[in-house]
């Protein structure tokens, strides 16, 4: 599966000018507010109408501006899941959940249904009105509606956004389930960092309207030359690893990764499952030679690749462990002190890492 | 104190004429509402005016338009009744007419009301889940406008019932045809010895009417309830 998207569209003083093309697993749209993030999935399902450009969804064309398609918005099959559930308040949740059965004239796989139901916990719920639900449940009925729907591709619209930070990791939850059940291609939108680095596969970057960046999640929250763009997110790298050992009397598990191993507590996964990690720049310190007798557990040695601009008085240094490569940030006078060049061979110190994810979903 | 058969006749009549006249006139008031709730073209603003004028003209005046209008020689009368058949002048159909040409306004103001209030995205989502034009007005904007259509529906109902001037101009004032119930009582109050019929026949109205009210009020909380969720009542 395959979605192309290159779209152009003014907006009064803002410019909409936008192309990127994203593949299997979770895409998300990364950016500020008002970097034209919800625009380009509303041109996506065909709310909103690009100026020009072409909009194909593997192989279909949805929008095509010099060929005059532009396909309406009941037949393009995308599943939509907005910010704010948007559940038809008449309906019971049921009747939510069956209302795409109501226009399409396909034949629904047995077990569809329940399968969808079961997966994101709905069967409590079922005969319930949405105007009795918590924010966390209409939006799993949301999230189930849009499935229902037998789409060919889910754009969720950043649908945390109006839950508490409880009620957002439940959901989170659920969209990583599936991520991997449901062999569905996701694109969502976001400007929180803990929700990329949890679940995306690729990141297309936004910033003023453009995708500056698109790559895999590990690349573009590391590249220090976009932190102009991805602001929200502090610099620093993102590590998939597995679990190869666990200690289970210090409550600690060891991970491997290309480049070495890391020593971490409070990993709930089992040996040999994949797990995503995040390391953050300010969480790492350099040191020349391997210190001895020391608090710090993840040690890990390297060689300098490069070291970053100065920004008062702080620079990030770039190492590579490995094929990883780690982010450091360290004062420029302790740059100078130690001599820090490209090539230099250092020890990263890790302080903190912070899990993100089980299982990384589709390699 | 039971009520006459002649009453009765004259409740029959009345009833007969109010309910065709919000049924007949309930799919073009729904219609009008939402073209001027939802669309703009050229010309809505004469259109809105044109659809209240009922509202603030004599009762009379819009009678003895219907009269030309709708009369044996009036442009719509005469063909009525060469495609048709149908004659509505001095006819019980007549009073109907009348009647739902007065409530329409009410009723289009009402169901255009509840049309503005509800929210578009809903609409927009259900276009997402597949839902054509046609599909998202019958599955999502009409139903959530139920309320706003009963209220409609009886604003329309309690007008109809107490509709004087338009249809004695328009169809007169013919017992067992067109006489309805504010006619009778009318004609009562003319003649000696009418007060006691007139008195009976006006507690009868009242009766009516808040029966109409009692029944709108129930389905408009039914209807309120199935949107909102099952403890809309107790969250007041």
């Amino acid at each position: 599966m395959t979605l192309t998207v290159d779209i152009e569209r003014r907006l009064g003083s803002f410019r909409l000018k936008t192309a990127f093309s994203a593949g299997e697993g979770v895409t998300v749209l990364f950016g500020r507010s008002g970097a034209g993030k919800t625009s380009v999935i509303n041109a996506i399902a065909g709310i909103l109408r690009p100026d020009s450009g072409c909009i194909v969804v593997n192989g279909s064309v949805l929008f095509d501006s010099t060929r005059g398609i532009d396909v309406p918005t009941p037949r393009r099959r995308v599943g939509y899941v907005f910010q704010e559930a948007r559940l038809f308040p008449h309906l019971s949740v049921r009747g939510n959940l069956r209302y795409a059965r109501l226009f399409s004239r396909a034949h629904e796989a047995p077990g569809h249904f329940d399968h969808v139901v079961e997966l994101l916990g709905l069967a409590q719920l079922l005969d319930r009105r949405p105007g009795n639900l918590s924010g966390g449940e209409k939006q799993r009925v949301a999230i189930g509606r849009a499935l229902l729907s037998e789409p060919r591709l889910l754009l969720l619209d950043e649908p945390l956004a109006s839950l508490d930070t409880h009620r957002r990791s439940e959901i989170l939850q659920y969209i990583e389930l599936l991520r991997d059940e449901v062999k569905i291609p996701i694109l969502y939108v976001s400007h929180a960092v803990e929700e990329v680095v949890r679940l995306a596969d690729t990141v297309v970057l936004m910033s003023a309207g453009e995708a500056v960046a698109t790559g895999a999640a590990e690349e573009i929250m590391g590249r220090s030359d976009l932190r102009g763009a991805s602001r929200p997110f502090e610099g620093g790298a993102v590590i998939d690893a597995r679990v190869v050992a666990q200690d289970l009397e210090h409550d600690l598990a060891t991970l491997a990764f290309d480049g070495g191993t890391l020593t971490v507590p409070n990993v709930d996964a089992l040996i040999g499952e994949p797990v995503r990690v995040r390391v953050r720049a300010r969480d790492v310190s350099i040191a020349l030679e391997r210190p001895q007798r020391v608090s710090i557990q993840n040690i890990l040695g390297g060689r300098i690749i490069e070291i970053g601009p100065e920004r008062g008085g702080i620079v990030d240094v770039s190492i590579a462990v490995g094929s990883t490569t780690l982010r450091s940030r360290v004062t420029l006078r302790a740059a100078r002190q130690l001599e820090l060049a490209a090539g230099t061979a250092v020890y990263a110190l890790v302080k903190a890492v912070s899990l993100t994810r089980a299982g990384p979903g589709p390699a | 104190m039971l009520p006459t058969l002649e009453e009765l006749q004259i409740l029959g009549l009345s009833l007969k004429v109010a309910v065709w006249s919000v049924l007949v006139s309930l799919p073009f008031a729904v219609a009008a509402a939402y073209s001027l709730a939802r669309t703009n073209f050229p010309g809505k603003t004469l259109f809105d005016a044109a659809v209240h004028l009922p509202l603030v003209l004599p009762p009379v005046v819009v009678g003895y338009f219907l009269l030309l209008l709708f009369g044996r020689r009036g442009p719509v009368g005469v063909l009525l009744e060469e495609w048709f058949g149908v004659v509505v002048m001095f006819k019980w159909t007549g009073a109907a007419l009348a009647a739902g040409v007065m409530g329409f306004p009410l009723m289009v103001r009402a169901v255009r009301l509840s049309f503005e209030a509800i929210d578009r995205r809903l609409e927009a989502a259900a276009s997402t889940l597949g839902a054509g034009r046609f599909a998202v007005f019958a599955t999502v904007t009409l139903p959530l406008a139920l309320p706003g259509i009963f209220t409609g529906m009886l604003l329309s109902f309690a007008r109809g019932l107490g509709e004087f001037g338009a249809t004695i101009t328009f169809v007169s004032n013919i017992p067992g045809e067109t006489r309805t119930l504010p006619l009778a009582i009318y004609t009562y109050t003319q003649v000696p010895g009418g007060d006691e019929p007139a008195l009976r026949l006006s507690l009868l109205a009242v009766a009516l009417s808040l029966a109409a009210l009692f029944v709108s009020e129930v389905m408009v909380r039914r209807a309120t309830r199935r949107i909102m969720g099952d403890d809309a009542d107790g969250r007041h």
